[in-house]
C-alpha cells in the first residue's frame, strides 16, 4: 500500500513538473503574472509529492517489506537501523529518488527565498528547474521504479554491501548530491538569462549564493568519500582518479571557477558570457557524471550496476539539456550587452588566469576520464589512463594556480600594482623559502614533495598576510584590530578560509602521498616489529558476531620508547547474507600524523598478514576540507544576500582591496 | 592624452558595434559537445569494457613446456602446438563454471575431428582437473598443467575460460574471451578456420 | 535459449571481471631482499594495472593475479632486468592494457597534449578577445584631438569658464 502511494506520488510530481517547466514560461514570455506565479506553488507542490514519495520508501525500508523489490536486492532483516535508511540511496533506484527530491529542495528554496527576483527571471528559473525535474522523474518511473513489486514476497533480503554499510558512506551520497544537483540552480539561472536576454550584476548576485551552497556541499561530499576509501579500503589510499571520482572532481572544478568568475560578473559587470557558460558547464559535467557512473560504460568500483537502457535514456537526455543549453548561448551570447572593461593586470586579470587554469585542469581531467572510452569508440584500441596521468598533468596545471591566489585577493580591481603587491608579499615568501629549505634539510626529496609543501605554505602566508593587513593587524591597537576581524565582510572571511583550508588540504596532499611508510609482514601473536620509530606488537587475536557478520579482531599493542602509547584493534569482518569480506583498518590519528593498522589472512605457517602505514599529514586532508567547507558557509551567510535588490556603495567599505600603502 | 576612460556617450556606439559580435565561435561549443556525445553514444551502444584485446595476434605461440597432469602422461609444449597444424588452445580449470557450460561444445567439436583441441589446465591441483574430466569427458587431445598460472600469463590469460585459435604456421589468429557458446562458434570461429584452411 | 546464453555471460562477466570473494583479505608479499630493488618493484607496481580488477593497480589489489603480477615484476626486476624491460615484458603479454600511464606515441598525442591544447586554445581566446576589444573601441572613439585642437580649447575654457 506504501509503495503504491510512493509510486502514486511520483506520478503526480512528474505531471506538477510539466506544468512547472512550461506555463511559467509561457507566463514569463507574455507577461502574465498568473501563469508566472504558478511556477512558485508547483514547486512547492513537487516538493511535498517528492518527499512522500520519498518518505514511502524510507518506510518500505525500515520495516523491511521485501514484496518490494528495491528493498528486497538491498536490505536485510538483520541490518542496522541506520543502514536500513541509508540503503535507499545506497543502490541505483533509491538514489535516483534522493536526486530529484535534492532537486525539488532547491526549487522550493527558489520559490521561497527568491522573493526579490524579478518574476519573469524567478517564473524561468524555476521552469527550468522543473523542465530538469520533469526529465529526471520520467527517466526514475520508466526505468529506475523503485516500487516495483515482487510476487511472491521472498522471506528475507539480499543485503546490502557490506562496504556500504558504513556511516561515512551513509552521507556520503546526499551531500554529494547537494551539490551535484545544486549546480542545476546556476544553470537554471544561466538559461533563464539567456532567455531574458540579459545578465546584469544582480544576476551574478542571485547565482552566487547557491553556487556557495552547492560548492559547500560538494566538497564535504567528495572528501567524506575520499575519507571512507581510506579508512575502509585498507591501505592508506584516499584519491585513485577513478573515473567515478573525476565524474564528481570535474563538476567541483567548474564550480570553483563559477564562484571566481561570479565575483567579476557582481562587482565589476565582467566576463559576463563567460559565467553564463561555466554555469552550464557546471551542471552538464553533473550530468555527464550521472551518465557515466550508470549507463555501466566505465569499470569502476563505484558504477551502479549496468543496464543499457538506462544508459540511453540519460544519454539521450543529456544531449537534449546541454545541447540544447549551448545552442541557446551560442544563439544569445553574441548579442548580449558587452561587458566592463579592466586591465589585464588587476584582479579581474587574476581571476581571469584563475578561471583559466581551472578550466585546463578540469579539461586535463575530462580528456583522462573520456579518452579510453573515446579511443575504443574510434579504433577499438583499449588503453588504461590511471594516477601516474593525471598527477603529470592536473597537479602542475594547479600549481600556478595555487601560487597564485596568494597574490589575488591583494590586487586592486580595474588596475593593480604588481610591485606593490609583491613587496607585501615578501615576508610569505621568506616563509616558503624557509620551509623549502628546512623540507630539504630534514627529508631530502622528492623534489615534487617539497615544491608542493612550499606551495602550500606560501599559499596560507599570503592568506594571512591579506587577512592582517584588513584588520590593520600590528597597524592599530590589537583591540582594534579584533574589532575589525569581527566586522569583516563575511565573504571576505569566507575567502580567507577557503584559501586557508585549500593550502591546509594541499599540504596534506603531499605528505601523505610521498612520505607514507608503509610496512606488510606476517605476524604471530606476541611478535613485534619497529616502523617509523613506534613499536608494533600484535598481542591477541578473538573471534566473535556482530549483528550481521562475523568478526576477527586482532590487537596491537603501539609502545614509543617501551611505554605504551596506545591499543589498536583492526578487524576484518564476513558479513553473512552476501559473503563478502571487509576490512576495518584501526587509525590512530593525532595532528601531524596517522598509524594505521589492518589485518588480512593467516599465513599457512601460523601468524597474520598485518599492514602498518605510518602516514604523515593525513588529517590535514580532512582538517583543510573542513574549513574549505567552513568559509563557504561563512561566505553565505554574508549580509548581502538577506538584504533585497543589491545595492550599490558609494563609498569605499571595507570589502574593497587594500591599496598598497607604498602608492602615494 | 587618451584616456581609456568611455563611461558616458561613447557606450551607445560602442554597444552597438558590439551587438554584432563574431558568432563563429560561439557555435563550436555545442557543435563539440554533440560529436563528444556521438562518440559516447556508439561507445555505449557497441562498447565491450571488460574485455581486454590480446596482445599476441599474429605472433607466434609463446614457448612453454607444460607437465601432463599427475597420472598423466603427455604434458604440453609450444612444439605440439607448432607441428599440430590449425588447431584450438582452450584454457580451462575445475573450479570454473562457465568452463562447465562450454565442456559440451568442445566434446562435439573433437568428436568430430576437425580441429584438435589443446588444452591448458590453469590453476588446478592435480586431484580435481582428473576428476572433472573423467566426469565430464575429455576433448584435448593434449593437456598442459599449468598450476602456477605462470604459463599462462605468457598467454596474456586473465580469466577462465579463454580459446585461442592457432593457424597451421603457430601463430596465435584470434582469442576469444570468456565462454564459446555455439553461436561464438557458428558465427566467430568456423569461417576464421575455413579462411585458415584455404 | 538466448535468455540463458546471456545469463550465462553475465555470469562469465561476473566471474571473470570481479576478483574471487576474500577480496579483501590480504597476504603479505615477499618483498626483495635488496632495498633498492623492492623500492623500484613498488613504484612499477603503482604503475601496472590489475586486469581483472575494477581499474586499480596491482599493489592495491588483493586479486591472485595481481599477485602472480607482483611476483612477476619482482622476479624480473632480481633477474637485472632494467624498469623499461619489466614494462615491456608485460605488455608483451597484456597490451597496452596493463600500463596505467599510456605511452607517448601518435595514438596517445590527443591524451598527453590534450590539456595544453586546451590552455594554449583559451590564452589565444583570451588574446584575440582583448585585442578585437580594443580595436573596436579604436574604431568607436574620437581620434584624439590635436595639439592645435588641445590649445584651442584651453582657450575657450579660459574665456568661458562656465
Amino acid at each position: 500500500m506504501i509503495a503504491e502511494i510512493g509510486h502514486l506520488s511520483l506520478i503526480i510530481a512528474l505531471s506538477l513538473s510539466l506544468i512547472q517547466g512550461t506555463l511559467p514560461l509561457i507566463g514569463a514570455w507574455k507577461v502574465n503574472v498568473p501563469l508566472m506565479s504558478m511556477s512558485r506553488s508547483a514547486a512547492a507542490g513537487q516538493f511535498i509529492f517528492i518527499s512522500l514519495a520519498l518518505a514511502c520508501l524510507m518506510y518500505c525500508y525500515v520495516t523491511s517489506d521485501f514484496s518490494v523489490k528495491n528493498v528486497f536486492e538491498n536490505s536485510h532483516s538483520a541490518k542496522p537501523l541506520i543502514y536500513k535508511f541509508t540503503a535507499v540511496w545506497g543502490n541505483h533506484e533509491g538514489s535516483m529518488v534522493l536526486w530529484v527530491w535534492i532537486l525539488a529542495f532547491y526549487g522550493i528554496a527558489i520559490a521561497g527565498l527568491g522573493t526579490n527576483l524579478p518574476p519573469s527571471l524567478r517564473a524561468r528559473v524555476l521552469a527550468i528547474q522543473g523542465l530538469i525535474g520533469m526529465g529526471f522523474l520520467v527517466f526514475l518511473i520508466a526505468t529506475s521504479n523503485p516500487f516495483l513489486r515482487l510476487d511472491p514476497a521472498p522471506l528475507n533480503g539480499r543485503d546490502l554491501n557490506p562496504l556500504l554499510q558504513d556511516p561515512g558512506l551513509a552521507f556520503h551520497p546526499p551531500l554529494l548530491y547537494f551539490g551535484y544537483v545544486g549546480l542545476s540552480v546556476a544553470f537554471s539561472f544561466a538559461v533563464a538569462a539567456l532567455i531574458e536576454g540579459k545578465i546584469d550584476p544582480a544576476w551574478a548576485r542571485w547565482v552566487r549564493p547557491w553556487t556557495l551552497l552547492s560548492w559547500s556541499a560538494l566538497t564535504a561530499g567528495i572528501i567524506l568519500g575520499s575519507w571512507w576509501a581510506y579508512y575502509e579500503l585498507g591501505w592508506g589510499g584516499f584519491w585513485f582518479w577513478d573515473p567515478v571520482e573525476n565524474a564528481s572532481f570535474m563538476p567541483w572544478l567548474m564550480a570553483t571557477a563559477l564562484l571566481h568568475s561570479a565575483i567579476v560578473a557582481e562587482k565589476r559587470d565582467a566576463l559576463k558570457n563567460w559565467t553564463v557558460l561555466l554555469a552550464i558547464l557546471g551542471f552538464s559535467l553533473s550530468l555527464m557524471g550521472t551518465f557515466l557512473v550508470r549507463s555501466g560504460m566505465l569499470t569502476s568500483v563505484h558504477s551502479f550496476a549496468a543496464d543499457p537502457a538506462r544508459g540511453v535514456f540519460i544519454l539521450g537526455f543529456l544531449i537534449i539539456v546541454i545541447g540544447g543549453a549551448l545552442s541557446l548561448y551560442a544563439w544569445r551570447a553574441p548579442n548580449m550587452k558587452a561587458s566592463g572593461r579592466f586591465r589585464p593586470i588587476s584582479r579581474e586579470g587574476a581571476l581571469v588566469i584563475n578561471n583559466l587554469l581551472l578550466v585546463t585542469g578540469c579539461a586535463s581531467v575530462l580528456i583522462g576520464t573520456l579518452y579510453p572510452l573515446v579511443l575504443d569508440a574510434i579504433s577499438g584500441t583499449k588503453v588504461s589512463v590511471g594516477p601516474p596521468f593525471f598527477e603529470s598533468s592536473f597537479v602542475w596545471i594547479m600549481a600556478p594556480l595555487i601560487l597564485l591566489a596568494a597574490a589575488g585577493p591583494l590586487m586592486s580591481w580595474k588596475r593593480a600594482d604588481v610591485l606593490g603587491v609583491g613587496q607585501r608579499l615578501i615576508v610569505a615568501f621568506g616563509i616558503a623559502a624557509l620551509t623549502a629549505i628546512l623540507l630539504v634539510a630534514l627529508k631530502g626529496g622528492p623534489w615534487g614533495a617539497i615544491l608542493g609543501l612550499t606551495i602550500a605554505t606560501w599559499l596560507i602566508a599570503g592568506v594571512a598576510t591579506e587577512f592582517s593587513e584588513r584588520i590593520k593587524l600590528f597597524r592599530v591597537s590589537f583591540l582594534s584590530s579584533l574589532q575589525r576581524a569581527k566586522f569583516l565582510p563575511r565573504s571576505a572571511l569566507g575567502m580567507s578560509f577557503a584559501h586557508a583550508g585549500l593550502a591546509i588540504l594541499i599540504a596534506g596532499a603531499v605528505g601523505a602521498t610521498n612520505w607514507q611508510i608503509e610496512n606488510v609482514q606476517v605476524m604471530k601473536i606476541g611478535e613485534s616489529v619497529s616502523v617509523a620509530g613506534y613499536d608494533f606488537t600484535l598481542s591477541n587475536v578473538t573471534t566473535s558476531d556482530g549483528p550481521n557478520y562475523t568478526r576477527q579482531r586482532g590487537e596491537v599493542l603501539i609502545k614509543k620508547g617501551g611505554k605504551i602509547v596506545d591499543t589498536l584493534y583492526p578487524e576484518k569482518r564476513k558479513y553473512w547474507v552476501q559473503g563478502t569480506d571487509t576490512t576495518e583498518a584501526a587509525i590512530r590519528t593525532t595532528w601531524l600524523a596517522d598509524i594505521y593498522v589492518a589485518i588480512g589472512d593467516p599465513s599457512p605457517g601460523g601468524g597474520l598478514a598485518v599492514r602498518i602505514y605510518y602516514n604523515p599529514l593525513v588529517p590535514w586532508i580532512w582538517l583543510g576540507a573542513l574549513i574549505m567547507v567552513i568559509g563557504g558557509i561563512i561566505s553565505l551567510t554574508d549580509r548581502k544576500y538577506r538584504i533585497g535588490a543589491p545595492k550599490r556603495s558609494t563609498q569605499q567599505s571595507i570589502s574593497d582591496p587594500i591599496e598598497s600603502h607604498s602608492n602615494q | 592624452m587618451n584616456k581609456e576612460n568611455t563611461d558616458g556617450r561613447n557606450d551607445v556606439a560602442y554597444e552597438n558595434a558590439n551587438n554584432r559580435r563574431n558568432w563563429f565561435p560561439y557555435i563550436l561549443i555545442p557543435i563539440a559537445f554533440i560529436i563528444i556525445a556521438g562518440i559516447l553514444a556508439w561507445q555505449l551502444l557497441t562498447g565491450t569494457p571488460d574485455k581486454i584485446p590480446s596482445a599476441l595476434i599474429d605472433k607466434p605461440v609463446p614457448q612453454f613446456a607444460l607437465p601432463p597432469i599427475p597420472g598423466w602422461e603427455k604434458g604440453l609444449t609450444n612444439k605440439d602446438i607448432e607441428e599440430g597444424g590449425i588447431s584450438l588452445v582452450n584454457v580451462f580449470a575445475s573450479w570454473c563454471g562457465p568452463c562447465r557450460v562450454e565442456h559440451p561444445l568442445l566434446m562435439e567439436i573433437s568428436e568430430e575431428n576437425s580441429i584438435p583441441i589443446w588444452g591448458l589446465n590453469y590453476k588446478d591441483q592435480k586431484e580435481d582437473s582428473r576428476k572433472w574430466l573423467s566426469e565430464f569427458g575429455n576433448p584435448y587431445k593434449q593437456i598442459g598443467w599449468d598450476i602456477t598460472g605462470r604459463v599462462g600469463i605468457n598467454w596474456g590469460v586473465y580469466g577462465v575460460p579463454e580459446t585461442f585459435v592457432i593457424d597451421d604456421r603457430g601463430r596465435i589468429i584470434y582469442k576469444h574471451i570468456g565462454l564459446l557458446s555455439p553461436k561464438d562458434w557458428k558465427e566467430k570461429i568456423v569461417p576464421l578456420i575455413n579462411s585458415l584452411s584455404n | 535459449m538466448r535468455t540463458l546464453a546471456s545469463i550465462l555471460v553475465v555470469m562469465l562477466i561476473i566471474i571473470l571481471v570481479l576478483s574471487p570473494s576474500s577480496a579483501w583479505a590480504f597476504g603479505a608479499d615477499e618483498a626483495l631482499q635488496d632495498p633498492g630493488l623492492e623500492a623500484r618493484a613498488l613504484t612499477i607496481h603503482d604503475e601496472l594495472r590489475c586486469p581483472v580488477c575494477q581499474g586499480q593497480a596491482i599493489s592495491d589489489s588483493n586479486a591472485e593475479l595481481a599477485r602472480d603480477l607482483r611476483r612477476i615484476v619482482r622476479e624480473r626486476i632480481a633477474a637485472g632486468d632494467s624498469d623499461g624491460a619489466v614494462f615491456d615484458y608485460l605488455t608483451d603479454r597484456y597490451g597496452d592494457f596493463i600500463l596505467l600511464r599510456p605511452p607517448v606515441k601518435p595514438t596517445n598525442y590527443v591524451l598527453w597534449f590534450g590539456p595544453a591544447a586546451v590552455f594554449v586554445v583559451g590564452t589565444a581566446g583570451l588574446i584575440i578577445f582583448i585585442t578585437r576589444r580594443r580595436k573596436q573601441r579604436r574604431d568607436i572613439l574620437p581620434t584624439p584631438l590635436t595639439y592645435e585642437e588641445q590649445q584651442e580649447l584651453k582657450k575657450i575654457r579660459r574665456d568661458d569658464p562656465s
